[in-house]
């Protein structure tokens, strides 16, 4: 075959591999926006659900999600952060860093399910927190903790060295010149990462399965030991439970559309945020 | 007082920075204790290869061969789906989009990797399943297909973005030697950029995987659910992982299904431990190919 001609052919395959995926992208996206836009209203977002999950609203759904999010974000968040600033700032190069960073990899690979189970064997049964707020969070908190290991080591390691060498030469200490001037300028970064999770914590189902979810429950939680609804496992819960398939799937389609939108904003908030940040670094620079 | 102060914060950055391995050292423990005791109550053999999985039946049947095949083969079809799909983007972003293209496509690749599982797993059920039920005259569209099709979509941004992240690791002299030799550019293309990030691909292929294995939502809405031998892509299977996750609720703590269900965990957590290692390994391998060092 002529050369050129295998290359036009070859373009034109990787162009048709791009386009299949967005073109998955765009009909999922297209679907739920459709389908769901029908559902929502001021009263779906501010109500609790009525007369069997067929009428009312999804609020201690939205409620539930805020703050299972919010709960392992304050445990993953400090520890994470931690854990970046010893690796980056502290730790002596080689073997444990190594050991550290191999256990961040493979703890990232974990899949979710096997999260909650953990969840479950530890904090459920084994502490005692029974199936709450806590135990999810705290379930959530440590599947999300690799990633904002990895993102907030990235952005310290970003931090010119000059900086770190300029304050040391001050006279300030290690901890002064991380706390004064390493975290400040790594900060957006550290940012950037935290929002990326808090999108991957909202939407994540199986952690929450046995350790926090519930299909209904009368209002809203009152304590962190109690049973939350949250909006992914409602969705599973709407397709799978319940004597009314049809108005439950409008329902679940209402659902979908506000998880999407929302987990689909943070992403977005975050890409700008580095978009940002990469352009102002690249001036400074 | 200055250095004591020092010396406390360093010590307690340090207690905190083993807490990743404490939890790995943690999960791995959990899944053996709760789940070794199985390998007694039903042993090792009739476990991994029994052919039957009734665990609430009189007497019940603890044998995980299908659930292990239909991981197997729903991880496959993934693999169909999301290698070419995922390269082959990364190919176009990384090597033929003009600036501004990619400027658009990474965002949205980025935004694809974002979306839940459960809305993947939502529209699988509602839109996908009863789509290919109709075009391919199934009984049922809940299907080893319809499972593969959605975790291959689900995987295809991993895989895009850590071979596109390999193949920005390739030199330029690379593609300027190969331009000179008198090469076009679908021939540096293939002879040249996609050998080198080759290593580099692979590992976004064993992470796609393994994030295939590994899901649960996704599969557990639209696979079916049916735990037989797997016999054909058509037909309803139940993988490991939407096993866990469909019974755990029902089971008793303590008893042989509870633990039968938590040695599914950890044979889950084996084989993505396995797939992490092996791509660690390939990746350090590259990076010392393309003298990238560590």
């Amino acid at each position: 075959m002529d050369k050129k001609i295998k290359e036009k052919l070859g373009f034109l395959l990787l162009f048709a591999c791009i386009l299949t995926t967005i073109f998955f992208l765009g009909i999922i996206i297209y679907f739920i926006f459709v389908r769901g836009i029908g559902a929502l209203s001021w009263e779906f977002i501010t109500q609790v659900p009525r007369e069997a999950m067929t009428a009312g609203g999804i609020a201690p759904a939205i409620v539930g999600t805020f703050y299972l999010t919010l709960g392992a974000m304050v445990f993953s968040i400090p520890l994470g952060l931690a854990c970046a600033i010893y690796l980056s700032e502290y730790s002596p190069q080689g073997f444990i860093v190594n050991i550290i960073r191999i256990s961040i990899n493979n703890l990232a690979g974990v899949p979710s399910v096997v999260f909650g189970l953990f969840g479950l064997a530890i904090f459920v049964k084994f502490f005692g927190f029974g199936v709450s707020i806590l135990s999810g969070s705290l379930t959530l908190g440590i599947m999300v903790l690799p990633s904002i290991i990895s993102a907030a080591q990235e952005a310290l390691m970003a931090v010119p060295q000059s900086y770190r060498e300029a304050s040391l030469a001050l006279g300030a200490t290690l901890w002064e010149t991380i706390r004064k001037v390493v975290l400040p300028s790594a900060l957006p970064g550290i940012l950037t990462g935290v929002i990326l999770s808090i999108g991957r914590v909202a939407g994540e189902t199986a952690p929450i399965l046995f350790t926090a979810a519930t299909f209904y429950t009368r209002g809203y939680p009152d304590s962190v030991f109690s049973e939350v609804m949250a909006l992914p496992y409602h969705i599973y819960a709407l397709m799978t439970e319940g004597v009314h398939p049809e108005e439950q799937t409008r329902i679940a389609y209402g659902c979908a559309l506000i998880l999407l939108i929302l987990v689909l904003s943070m992403s977005t908030l975050a890409i700008i945020l580095r978009q940002r940040q990469r352009s102002r670094s690249y001036y400074g620079s | 007082m200055y250095q004591k102060k020092e010396k406390i914060i360093r010590w307690l950055f340090t207690i905190l920075a083993f807490s990743s391995l404490l939890f790995l050292v943690g999960i791995t423990l959990t899944l053996f204790s709760s789940g070794l005791p199985v390998f007694q109550e039903v042993g090792l053999f009739d476990f991994i290869l029994g052919k039957d999985w009734y665990p609430t039946y009189d007497p019940p049947d603890y044998g995980i061969l299908p659930l292990i095949l239909a991981s197997f083969m729903v991880t496959i079809g993934a693999v169909l789906v999301c290698v070419p799909l995922g390269v082959g983007s990364a190919l176009f972003v990384n090597e033929l989009a003009t600036h501004r293209q990619r400027v658009i496509l990474k965002p949205i690749i980025e935004i694809l990797a974002g979306v839940p599982s459960i809305v993947y797993g939502f529209f699988g059920m509602v839109i996908v399943a009863p789509y290919l039920q109709r075009i391919l005259n199934i009984p049922v569209g809940q299907t080893a297909f319809t499972g593969s099709l959605m975790l291959g979509i689900m995987a295809t941004p991993t895989v895009c973005s850590i071979s596109e992240d390999a193949l920005s690791f390739v030199p330029n002299s690379f593609r300027e030697a190969s331009m000179a030799l008198g090469g076009n550019r679908w021939q540096t293309l293939t002879k040249v950029i996609i050998p080198a990030a080759g290593s580099g691909i692979s590992t976004g292929i064993i992470l796609g995987m393994s994030r295939a294995v590994g899901e649960t939502m996704t599969v557990l809405m639209v696979t079916g659910g049916a735990a037989v031998i797997p016999t054909s892509f058509f037909k309803p299977v139940r993988p490991m992982t939407s096993t866990i996750a469909a019974e755990m609720g029902k089971t008793v703590v303590g008893s042989t299904h509870y633990h039968s269900l938590f040695a599914i965990g950890l044979i889950l957590f084996l084989i993505t431990l396995l797939f992490n290692i092996i791509a660690e390994i390939i990746s350090r391998r590259f990076r010392l190919k393309l003298g990238l060092g560590r």
